[in-house]
């Protein structure tokens, strides 16, 4: 059913077009400011190829995505906090030295978990090691117990909330509801000039195609085809002697390390990580960016991102009121007529129109994604 | 932290909290009624449940008006029609989402997660358009203003004891549908066996319907009691969306009795940590051993034994 190649020439063709549009049209097209918005976008779209594997491929649909997002993105935002925190720089304070936030709330030294995000190594490892380990202790602690499905989905939603909750509730440690905010530079690089931002951009392109080839490469491994098993008959492949528990902790950890590493982008590009980040709502939202591109395209997965995020900022902008409802009817559109997204849509309906257009026959080439078993 | 008060204060005190926390278990009774209902009988996850809630409460605010308006007379009593539409508009509601969505998808729990949070922020924006993007407050009747002095210390207010009586007379109320009635007996029987239960003439799918009308029905009424105790914004049923779905599933699932017991725990872990800690830490840590003993025990409080 699946070719065995690493990636069938379609595969390429659709890599190819993206990487065109990355890190060609879009920086050719678009102004300085719609750029960074762009690279903005992009960061969810770390969170929406993680969700991809988990949910599309896995089928373990993860409401809590937004913690691990946001969990890198605060790694991130402390190291830069630290350096923007300067003696010098803030000295008008009673404890000169420390984050501003802190400072409000009568701390007068650094909390010790804070001290290792001096270090630019240490906080780039955070950036990963952090959601990973948060997604490894939920992960043994359910997959073990064979929870799954709307359970686990419930569970993943309240980490959400708990982690919301203690970010605002503990503002002396983590800046609050205004959250992180008012950082300059990065290793003494300031990253607020357009100059920066733009390098940000192509950084992020860079890393956003490691993330999708390290996709790429697990859905076509032998996991890649395990986890599509276990979401179809789970109780067959662990009869046939897998360890199914092990399978899912693996996947749920990688999507977390994907999430981890969009929103330090999100952090270094947009200057800011905040707990409306983490919730409830923007963790369901980074879900439909991944059930808009195509429950099992990693590639749909990243044009959902940019496509509702891009449709939500145009909105947002003329019409606030319009947007909550087209939102919500994306929501119902989207499950009730294209369970498979945009890529399901381009690959029924618009490729075989195409193929007919240019009179080419393709009978040779299956269905690239493993089409949905029901 | 105990020395400043006498044993009399000390235990007025807690007392008082104690009666909070019970104000908090009926809040949240109130809240999970319907969805044990919905997620408990039919496994449907209702993220639109707090929606539901609210179109009670605005429908109440809308009686009340009227009353006010047109009946002054009958003022003190409005809140029982209220409730009576509050119930009838939910539940009609419930019906047509069952209709047109919800039927399509009982094979796909997880698609009928997201399509029912994309009906919530449908229902939002609709109530931000209709009512306003402020929140509304009833106006109360004046018996249910002010508070019952028990001794010289403790004082109950009397809206709560009305919440509470609320909270009891709808949990009787459901209990005798679900296991009294014809309609409970044939919801039970679809639980536990879908095919058989369709085999010995049970319409299963108009059951169905009616079941979701139904739980949404005693969310509208739930809605309608919150009105007394607080005030109503057209984002307000998000704020519930998690504690209620963790008191269902930390009851487990379709288990009234675990339902109440488990609102009756969290409620009461939470207002006696909110006396120790501050309010936000009490939550956290609240939902944490709720959390964390559902990853010990995925089944739940008290778990019915069906064969899946």
């Amino acid at each position: 059913m699946q070719s065995s190649a690493f990636m069938t020439r379609k595969d390429i063709i659709g890599f190819a077009i993206l990487a065109a549009l990355i890190f060609i049209v879009f920086p050719m097209v678009l102004d300085s400011f719609r750029l960074n918005l762009f690279g903005k976008y992009l960061t969810y779209a770390f969170v929406a190829i993680g969700l991809s594997l988990c949910w599309g491929a896995g089928g373990i649909l993860s409401l809590g995505q937004g913690v691990f997002f946001g969990l890198g993105g605060y790694c991130m935002a402390m190291f830069l906090k630290l350096e923007a925190s300067t003696p010098e720089n803030t000295a008008i304070q009673s404890t000169p030295g420390i984050p501003d936030f802190m400072d409000w709330n009568q701390l007068t030294e650094l909390p010790w978990w804070w001290e290792p995000f001096y270090s630019l190594p240490l906080a780039l490892l955070a950036v990963v090691a952090v959601p990973v380990m948060f997604a490894f202790i939920i992960g043994v602690a359910m997959f073990t117990r064979r929870v799954g499905g709307v359970y686990f989905a419930i569970i993943t939603q309240a980490f959400a909330a708990i982690m919301t909750i203690l970010i605002i509730g503990q503002q002396g440690y983590t800046g609050g509801v205004n959250g992180i905010t008012d950082l300059r530079t990065l290793m003494g690089w300031d990253i607020r000039t357009d100059e920066a931002k733009t390098t940000l951009y192509f950084v992020n392109g860079v890393l956003l195609f490691a993330v999708l080839f390290a996709a790429q490469y697990v859905r076509k491994s032998k996991l890649g085809r395990l986890l599509i098993a276990m979401r179809d008959q789970e109780d067959r492949v662990r009869f046939s002697g897998y360890n199914v528990a092990n399978f899912k902790i693996f996947i749920f950890c990688l999507g977390a390390a994907f999430a981890g590493i969009g929103g330090a982008m999100f952090t270094l590009q947009v200057g800011f990580m905040s707990p409306t980040l983490v919730g409830i709502v923007p963790s369901i939202e980074m879900v439909i960016f991944c059930a808009v591109g195509g429950r099992l395209s990693i590639l749909g997965a990243v044009y959902g991102a940019l496509l509702v995020n891009w449709a939500k900022t145009t909105f947002s902008e003329s019409f606030p009121e319009l947007w909550l409802l087209g939102l919500g009817g994306l929501f119902i559109a989207v499950v009730m007529l294209f369970p498979n997204g945009l890529a399901g849509v381009w690959s029924e309906k618009v490729e075989p129109r195409l193929m007919a257009l240019f009179g080419k026959s393709r009978e040779d080439k299956p269905a690239p994604d493993g089409a949905p078993a029901e | 932290m105990f020395a400043d008060y006498s044993m009399a204060e000390l235990g007025a005190i807690f007392a008082m909290q104690g009666f909070a926390g019970l104000i908090l278990f009926s809040v949240f009774v109130l809240m999970a009624l319907g969805l044990a209902i919905i997620f408990g009988q039919m496994g449907v996850i209702n993220m639109a449940h707090g929606e539901f809630m609210i179109l009670g409460a605005y429908v109440t605010y809308l009686v009340s008006n009227l009353f006010a308006e047109y009946m002054p007379a009958l003022f003190s009593m409005y809140f029982f029609v209220a409730m009576i539409f509050a119930f009838i508009a939910s539940g009609l509601l419930g019906l047509f989402v069952e209709w047109a969505m919800i039927r399509h998808l009982y094979k796909r729990p997880l698609d009928t997660l997201l399509a029912t949070w994309g009906l919530s922020l449908i229902l939002q924006q609709t109530y931000r358009s209709v009512f306003g993007a402020r929140e509304v407050g009833v106006s109360i009747p004046d018996w249910m203003m002010g508070s019952l002095p028990l001794t010289d210390l403790i004082e109950v207010p009397i809206n709560g004891i009305f919440v509470m009586v609320l909270a009891v007379g709808i949990s009787l109320a459901v209990y005798i549908m679900m296991f009294r009635s014809r309609w409970g007996k044939q919801v039970r029987a679809i639980n536990q066996n879908r095919v058989m239960a369709g085999a010995v003439g049970i319409n299963t799918e108009w059951t169905d319907r009616l079941t979701f009308g139904i739980g949404c029905g005693v969310a509208g009424v739930a809605g309608s009691a919150f009105t007394m105790i607080g005030s109503t914004g057209p984002t307000a049923g998000q704020l519930y969306i998690v504690d209620t779905f963790l008191v269902v599933v930390f009851g487990g699932a379709g288990s009234l009795l675990g339902t109440i017991a488990s609102a009756f725990s969290i409620s009461q872990a939470q207002s006696i940590m909110e006396f120790f800690l501050s309010g936000s830490m009490a939550k956290v840590l609240t939902l944490l051993v709720v959390v964390g003993i559902l990853m010990i025990r995925p089944q739940g409080l008290f778990s019915l034994k069906l064969r899946k």
